[in-house]
Order: C-alpha cells, then structure tokens, then sequence
C-alpha cells in the first residue's frame, strides 16, 4: 500500500463490534501491489498526455468557434442551402454542436485517467441506521416540536386543516368536467351530422365518392382488383366546415374494392354489396389506425400498427393480430342516375372499442339492419340474397 | 450563272412546244408521288403485316421463356392441388407485359413471396413483341404513351406545379399505406414486401397503377384518371430532387430503421464510451522517483 495512504484509517470505529465480527470471519487481505501509470513515472509521457487533452479541449473550441460561424453563414429551412442533398444549416449545427462537446467530454476523461491523482483505497462498508444514541435524541426532538406546536392539545385546529387540505382535491375533480361531453351527450344533442361515436356522416342515398377529388363512381369504372380510398359525398358538398368537418371525414372513411364476385365468402358481405364491390371503413378496429394496405390476390387487409389482418370477403373478419372486432362494413346500392350509394350509415360504430359499446357478432347485426333499413333500400336495388 | 442563265433560256425557249406541258405534268406527279411515298405513314395493310409478324414473335419468345408456368396459350397452370402455379395472362394487356419484363421481375427466378427485381433479361423489341402476343389473348391495358407518364411532357411549369401538388394527395390518400410517404416502401404480409419507387421508371409506375402487379392493388382509369395518375407521377419525381432538410434519413423507412439506428448504434456508441471510461489505464513497473518503493 501507498505510503499516501498512511492517513486513511482501515476502518470505520464507529461500529467495533462489527468490525470485530466480520474480521473473525474472513480476514482483511489488504490492497494490492500499486503499479504506477507511465505518467506518474515518466515526465515524458506526461508531457504527452498533458497535450492530448489540451488538443481535444482546442478541437472543442474550435467546434464551438465553427458552431457560431456556421449559424451566420448558412442559410437554414426550406430553399436553404443544400450540401450533397442534405440540409447544410442542420447538418453543420448538429454536426459542430455535437462534436465540440464530444471533445470536451473525451478531454475531461482523458485528464482523469492519466493525469489526475493515482490513489487506491479500501473502504469498508457499515450498517446505513445511525447509532441508538442519536436515534433516540431525534425522537425526542420530534416529540418536543409536537408539543411546542400543540398539535396534540388543539385537536380542533389540527382536524381543520386536514379537512381543508383534503377539500383542495374537489376543484380538481370539478375541472374533469372539461374533458368534453360524454358519448351519449353528444349522440342526443347531434351538434352536427353523425356526431357521436356510433354514428357517421353515411346516410341511405349518400354517395360514395373519390377521396382527394370528389367525384362520384359508377359501377362500371371500377375493374376487379381496384382499390378505392373512398369519403360520402357530404365531405365534399360544403355543408360542414372546420372541426367538425374533420371529425366527419376521419370517422367516414372508407374503403371500397372491387373483387370477383364468386370470391365473397359471407352471405352478409354478398347482400351489402354490388356486382363484386365491397366498402369498408378505413379506421382500424384495434386502435384506430387508418388502413388499407390491400393484398389484391388474398382480399386481406393490413393494418401496419400492429399487422391486424382482416379478411374482406367473408365480413371483414380478423384472421391475425391484436383486433378484437371485424371491420365494419358499409351496405352499398345504386341511385337513379347510376352511382354507388350507402344503404345506411355503417351498421355499427366504426373504430375502436369503448365501455358502452355492444359486441353483437355480425348475423345479429344483420338482422337489426334488414329490421330498420332494407325496405327503404330497395330503392336503390337492395335485395337480400344479391344485387 | 453563265451557265445556269444559257440552260434557263436554252428551256425556256422549247416551253410552248406541245410536249411541253405533259413533261411537266409528268414531273409534277412523279415528285408528289414520290414524297408522299417516303412522309406519308405506313397502310393500314402493312401496320397489320408488321403487327402479325411481331405477334409471330412474340409468341417465339413465350414458347421459349414463359409457357412453362403460363401455359402454351396463356391459359396459366394450376397445380393439382388446386395452388396456381403461373396465372393466366389472358387480358392482362401489354402494358403488364411491359412492366414485368421491364423491370426484370418475369422471368421469375424463384417461387416466394416476393418477386425480385432484376436486370431485364430481354431488350425492348422483344419485350415489345411478347406484349404484342400477349395483348393478342384478350383485350387489356396498352402500353402508355410518353405524353401519358412522363412529367416532362408537361406544357409549362405552372401546369407541372399544379400536377405536384394534385398528385401528393392523391399519393397520401392511395399509395402511403404501402410505399411509405416518401415512396421508400414497406413490408407486407407474409414476408412480401412493397418496393421502393423512388428508383423507378415513370413508365413502370404508371404501369404498375394501371395493372397491379403481384399484389398491388390496380388502379384503372376509372379508379384513377390518367391525368391524376401523371399527377401522382410527378409528385413522386418532385420528391426524388427534394433535400433531406433534416440530415441522415436512414432510408427513410419510419421508425424501425430510425429504432435501429438509435438503439445499435447510438446505445452501442455510448456502451463503448462506458466501458472506455472504467476501463483500467496502462500501468507499469517502474517506480515513482522519491517514493518508498
């Protein structure tokens, strides 16, 4: 051992019967032999080192420096400068901010390792509670300003704050309040078409039509395997505006594609559709992804969330992943003049669970819908069994 | 000029002789004739003759290279288990030939999920001739015109503009679901995968739009107009020549590179930072000058 260490004690004697304990039981075996760094010994080398965290703490300046430089003379954002088709202002900010605290950081360990004092010592461990003398004096102490404050003799005083402390929490409660309106709140009031959870802005006789553009679709303009991102034409017809118009349109999205009608495996999903075409909602019922990562071959539908896979031609039924519910599916029909429509809103609510929400499996729901919907679908060449 | 002035007048001189005017005429028909015969486009006959021949060899090139899982007539083969083992290409159109070929994926190399891209094993005029004897099957998607597909056939910049901007809605709305919203790709189920486009021909993706390929799904004219479809095109250009403004975009495939990323290299980086950090300094045997040992 170190003749520096001379002044360090080898143990604690706070606690000497423990001490005593423990050395009965295995000895101390001491320190080992200390080998000095070759900078304690050699001036040379420490000379060396001495330089080398010199060199890393000017490489940080210097980023620092080119930090500040790079902030004046690169133009930053879009239409900025571009070097090797990288936004320049970024990369040289991120780039010189990082390595100058890089080199500061490696010339700081850099120091600490080879130039810092070299002492090695044992430090034995102890019990964490103090000694019984002190203990009992902080007792007494506590028990002192309990009596010198009177809580103990003025119970009335003491039993009033704690009730007014604990009334504090009703203002925090109140304020819930504000989360919004509950579902069936919003479902009674109807502050504007399809509000609500269960509901969406899909109506018998609502066209369907393309996203992005607008425009209604025939039959006919779709071949076998087209894919349509699909919205009701109330999206577009200017009736809803600002929140509530994106409410809508998130909640009525829809899928619609066209397959061999001979592929349709579920006598519901046959009847809700036309010539081959189905229309699904878009939103996911896991968590409320929007999806439509359509295989053309399977008719299986991706969610890329969390890979729930829903089969399109028998009700939308999950055939892997997380979901607990098949996708709801919108019943189509054929107005007048030719153009897909919706029988009725979706037959159940769109999205993801909630607590009051009922779980029926899809013949129950079908049954509800033919009940309310299917004699004023006729119209628009409903008919059970195929259109 | 000498010259030319004598022979002018030398002609000049014979010009009311009775001959005179049918010489003229017979040089006026011949010349007319003639140009026609070499401007003119090729007879509706000979387009035909030209079209039967390539289909002739077209349908050389599929005996040798497709039929094997197409069948001799196009029919497709299915197993006896009931699996397809190559589709029918009866109405798939030449515009799929196009792209299947083109692109390398046909002929098929392997089996699997994915049908790889690779270089064309064929050169255009035969690529054309077997979309010409395939297009003969049934009727299906035409190979497009370059007015159809390429961004660069737009009038002005401002109609380019407008198109950019149509096109990235129409993209967000159709194509990110699977092609990722820079176009990068995505993975697909059991182990398929949608490509990259951002190293595709424009033809190719309007052609892909038109037929879906694998199981893409199609995108028809009815679906998508073809203006909209060279709208999506050049939206897609328009992102090729986009900087990356925000540094390193790790193939811009979302979060599972970007978590690659952060977790092997980042954490790894800052393991080794640690593990250099507690790691012991070389020591030697000398002794210190002036030290008790």
């Amino acid at each position: 051992m170190s003749s520096d260490l001379s002044e360090i004690e080898k143990h604690d004697d706070s606690h000497p019967e423990l001490n005593a304990h423990t050395d009965a039981l295995l000895p101390d075996p001491g320190m080992h032999e200390h080998h000095w760094r070759p900078t304690d010994v050699d001036p040379k080398a420490e000379k060396r080192a001495e330089r080398q965290v010199s060199l890393f703490f000017a490489l940080s300046a210097i980023c620092s420096v080119l930090f500040v430089v790079a902030y004046f003379a690169i133009k930053p954002g879009y239409d900025g400068d571009v070097w090797a088709g990288y936004g320049a202002s970024n990369l040289a900010l991120g780039s010189t901010l990082g390595f100058a605290l890089l080199f500061l950081g490696i010339g700081v360990i850099q120091w600490a390792r080879k130039l810092v004092v070299d002492i090695e010592h044992a430090e034995d461990r102890h019990p964490a509670a103090s000694s019984p003398a002190t203990r009992e004096v902080a007792i007494a102490e506590l028990k002192a300003a309990l009596n010198e404050s009177g809580m103990a003799r003025r119970p009335f005083i003491r039993n009033a704050m704690i009730g007014s402390a604990a009334l504090l929490g009703l203002p925090a409660i109140v304020m819930l309040r504000d989360l919004g309106q509950t579902n069936a709140q919003i479902t009674r009031e109807q502050p504007y078409p399809g509000a609500g959870l269960e509901n969406t802005v899909w109506d018998a006789g609502v066209r369907v039509v393309r996203d992005v553009v607008g425009t209604p679709i025939r039959p006919g303009d779709l071949e076998i395997g087209d894919l349509v991102n699909a919205e009701p034409a109330t999206i577009f017809d200017g009736s809803l505006h600002g929140a509530p118009l994106q409410i809508a349109k998130s909640k009525a999205a829809t899928i619609l594609l066209r397959m061999d009608p001979d592929d349709i495996s579920h006598d519901v999903t046959r009847n809700w559709s036309v010539d081959g075409i189905v229309a699904y909602s878009k939103i996911c019922t896991h968590v409320g992804c929007p999806i439509s990562l359509n295989e053309r071959t399977t008719h299986h539908l991706l969610c890329p969330c969390h890979q729930s896979t829903f089969d399109l031609a028998d009700h939308g039924k999950v055939i892997f992943g997380p979901a607990g519910r098949h996708l709801p599916q919108l019943p189509l029909g054929v107005d007048a003049d030719g153009y897909l429509v919706a029988l009725s809103d979706y037959p159940e609510p769109v999205g993801v669970s909630y607590w009051e929400r009922n779980t029926y499996d899809i013949d129950e729901i079908f049954d509800d819908w033919s009940a309310d919907h299917a004699a004023d679908a006729e119209q628009y060449g409903y008919k059970e069994g195929g259109q | 000029m000498r010259l030319l002035n004598r022979s002018v007048g030398r002609l000049s001189r014979h010009r009311r002789r009775p001959l005179a005017g049918a010489a003229v005429l017979l040089v006026a028909l011949l010349s007319t004739g003639g140009l026609y015969a070499i401007f003119s486009p090729a007879s509706q006959a000979e387009v035909e003759k030209d079209n039967a021949a390539l289909v002739a060899e077209g349908k050389e090139l599929f005996m040798i290279n497709c039929s094997t899982c197409h069948g001799s007539n196009g029919e497709g083969i299915t197993t006896q288990n009931g699996k397809l083992y190559g589709p029918s290409l009866i109405g798939v159109g030449a515009a799929s030939v196009d792209f299947q070929v083109g692109t390398g994926r046909m002929p098929m190399a392997q089996p699997g999920a994915q049908v790889e891209v690779k270089d064309p094993s064929f050169n255009q005029d035969e690529i054309d001739a077997m979309a010409a004897y395939v297009a003969s099957l049934g009727p299906g998607p035409a190979v497009p015109d370059r007015e159809q597909y390429d961004p660069d056939t737009f009038e002005s910049e401002e109609e380019r503009e407008a198109a950019v901007a149509l096109g990235g809605q129409i993209f967000l709305t159709n194509c990110t679901a699977c092609h990722n919203f820079t176009g990068a790709g995505g993975a697909m189920p059991r182990g398929g995968e949608a490509p990259s486009i951002l190293n595709t021909d424009p033809r190719h993706i309007y052609q892909a739009m038109l037929t879906g390929p694998q199981s893409m799904d199609t995108f028809s004219d009815g679906n998508i107009s073809p203006e909209e479809k060279k709208a999506v095109i050049a939206y897609v250009e328009s992102m090729k020549e986009q900087p990356d403004y925000g540094g390193f975009n790790n193939g811009a495939l979302g979060p599972v590179t970007e978590g690659i990323v952060a977790w092997v290299v980042g954490l790894g980086v800052l393991v080794a930072f640690t593990v250099w950090i507690a790691a012991h300094t070389t020591r030697t045997n000398q002794t210190k000058k002036g030290s008790a040992k």
